[in-house]
């Protein structure tokens, strides 16, 4: 083969990195974003193509069956219902991991013993990353999908055991930097990058999976880097960045909104930070309402925002709150939509879920967007939320999450809350939004309430 | 033994833009967002597609195999539902003829 070919493969690379970082330039508005899937995927197919050129392939029997049985894999996965997008992408997160991880074992069997130090910290870098992180998303899929328990399971010295975990599988990286002749030391290694995958999920809770998400994207990408360091692919270095930064930020931002420290994010060593404090109820009362009354209160506002939370998502409401967006806004009421960073279990679930049921996503605003508006709103409708709209986590110095950044629904003229009942939210937090004067529990499950205020709604209008 | 030096450049360099590009997008599409940096990162295809193809040992044909099967429903799986998301997002505004 000739060199000029190696170049030419090389130049088509250059062409689909360009691709990959306009793709995701393209994706920073609503308006381009779908240029940036198509960007992403003509990058995608011309590397795809350009690497079958590549010199050093005999063989394309086994690339062919592997890209079938991936697409007869990837179809289902592209199809999946828009309520469980975060357990896929948690699935997703597994599967780049996965690859990431048998690329790296099969290079260093065919490296071992002579692998220079570099290439050998870089090599333990990718598949002690893949590895934590292919354990890590299955666990945090499992969770997702209800298959495992979603409450965090805690004990004594976790912490103690995770970090130990981690620093014998770095401290067996050193050893085969110094010593790759050592091959047995290599399966250890990945083996225990496995377990401590599986550890670090054991302690998080559902209400923490933005950040887990996050943060095992970052992981992913991460790894893919150390692989694009190893294989010499400028291309995959590239992607394995962009991929890192982006679960990067998102893991800053979802802690950020979580009060997080970032110390807490890196290590994995959030869920239990929570402790139940005793709930406070007693003594104090709270007004109820019919759906009758809800609809008489909301068909009389001018304006209303509902902030919908993962309790939306479970009852699979988002159908019936568009219905409830169509009657307002035929009524002239100004409807919108506030959204707080972490509601739901993944970086921008209710949005994705609310464009699902056809809302305009110029009506979906985000928390700093939404809060000035508070005090000039009518009511404002809480549907399935619970911490994201504690007033205690902005003026209660001893709740435990104070300092939360939190949506100021107690700021709107009526509060009305959708819940099952007066349990207290994941987080074990009694919240003193529910004993105000001007607020009203709804109770009943999220999906049939609505239906019946949007049929009340109704009837007013034949009434006229 | 690849020029790392200049592989460390790219990765700093690219992890900037990477910082740039994405601090701007809106977090309404953060869902998709992170659905298409997994697509994009099923590029790890093109080294298991050498690994499959290369017949240096068993194992290494065996691992590359698998490893392109899960990169490929990755890429295949990502663009899909990144573009059926996208899909569903929609402007109140009246769009233009």
């Amino acid at each position: 083969m000739s060199p000029s070919n190696g170049h030419t493969i090389e130049i088509v690379y250059l062409i689909s990195t360009v691709l990959f970082v306009l793709a995701l330039k393209w994706m920073s508005t609503p308006a381009t974003a779908r240029h940036g899937v198509w960007a992403g995927e003509l990058g995608m197919l011309l590397a795809v193509c350009g690497t079958l050129l590549h010199h050093g392939i005999v063989d394309y029997r086994w690339i062919a069956i592997g890209l079938v049985l991936g697409t007869i894999i990837g179809v289902p996965l592209g199809r999946v219902q828009m309520t469980a997008v975060p357990q896929r992408t948690a699935l997703s997160h597994a599967f780049g991991a996965l690859c990431v991880t048998l690329v790296g074992t099969a290079e260093f069997y065919l490296r071992a013993p002579n692998v220079p130090p570099f290439m050998m910290a870089v090599l333990a870098m990718e598949v002690i990353l893949g590895g934590l992180t292919l354990t890590g998303s299955l666990m945090a899929a499992g969770k997702l999908q209800e298959i495992l328990p979603q409450r965090p399971l805690t004990y004594k010295g976790q912490n103690f055991v995770n970090l130990a975990l981690l620093a014998v599988a770095a401290g067996l990286a050193v050893y085969l930097v110094m010593h790759p002749e050592q091959k047995l030391l290599f399966p250890a290694m990945l083996g225990i990058s496995l377990a401590f995958g599986v550890l670090m999920i054991v302690p998080i809770g559902g209400a923490d999976m933005p950040t887990v998400i996050s943060l095992l994207n970052s992981y992913a990408g991460l790894s893919a880097a150390a692989m694009g360091f190893v294989l010499d692919s400028k291309l995959l270095i590239v992607a394995g960045a962009l991929d890192g930064s982006s679960g990067f930020i998102l893991s800053v931002i979802m802690s950020k909104a979580m009060n997080r420290s970032f110390t807490n994010v890196l290590f994995g060593a959030f869920g239990q930070v929570q402790t139940s404090g005793p709930a406070a109820a007693e003594g104090k009362t709270v007004r109820g309402a019919t759906p009758e009354e809800a609809a008489n209160i909301l068909a009389a506002a001018n304006k209303v925002v509902v902030v919908p939370g993962y309790g939306m998502a479970v009852a699979q409401a988002q159908h019936k709150v568009r219905e409830l967006y169509d009657a307002l806004t035929k009524r002239g009421v100004d409807v919108k939509f506030g959204i707080h960073p972490v509601a739901g279990r993944m970086p921008g679930h209710m949005n994705v879920l609310l464009a699902e049921a056809d809302i305009p996503y110029d009506k979906l605003l985000d928390m700093d967007e939404i809060n000035p508006e508070f005090p000039q709103t009518d009511v404002t409708l809480v549907i399935g939320a619970n911490d994201v709209t504690n007033p205690a986590a902005r003026n209660d110095a001893s709740s435990p999450i104070h300092g939360m950044p939190i949506l100021d629904v107690d700021k709107g003229r009526t509060v009305m809350v959708i819940k099952r009942g007066m349990s207290p939210g994941f987080a074990g937090i009694d919240n003193p939004l529910y004993y105000l004067d001007k607020t009203l529990m709804l109770f009943g499950d999220a999906k049939s309430f609505v239906g019946e205020i949007v049929r009340e709604l109704g009837h007013g209008h034949a009434h006229g | 033994m690849p020029d790392l030096i200049s592989s460390l450049y790219v990765f700093v360099l690219a992890g900037f833009i990477g910082f740039e590009v994405i601090r701007r997008i809106s977090p309404l599409l953060h869902t998709p967002l992170m659905s298409l940096t997994n697509a994009l990162d099923a590029i790890a295809v093109v080294g298991a597609i050498i690994l499959a193809g290369e017949r240096q040992s068993t194992l290494a044909t065996v691992l590359g195999t698998l490893a392109v099967v899960a990169a490929t429903s990755n890429l295949v799986g990502g663009f899909l539902i990144t573009d059926r998301m996208l899909k569903m997002f929609k402007s109140s505004r009246p769009k233009k003829p």
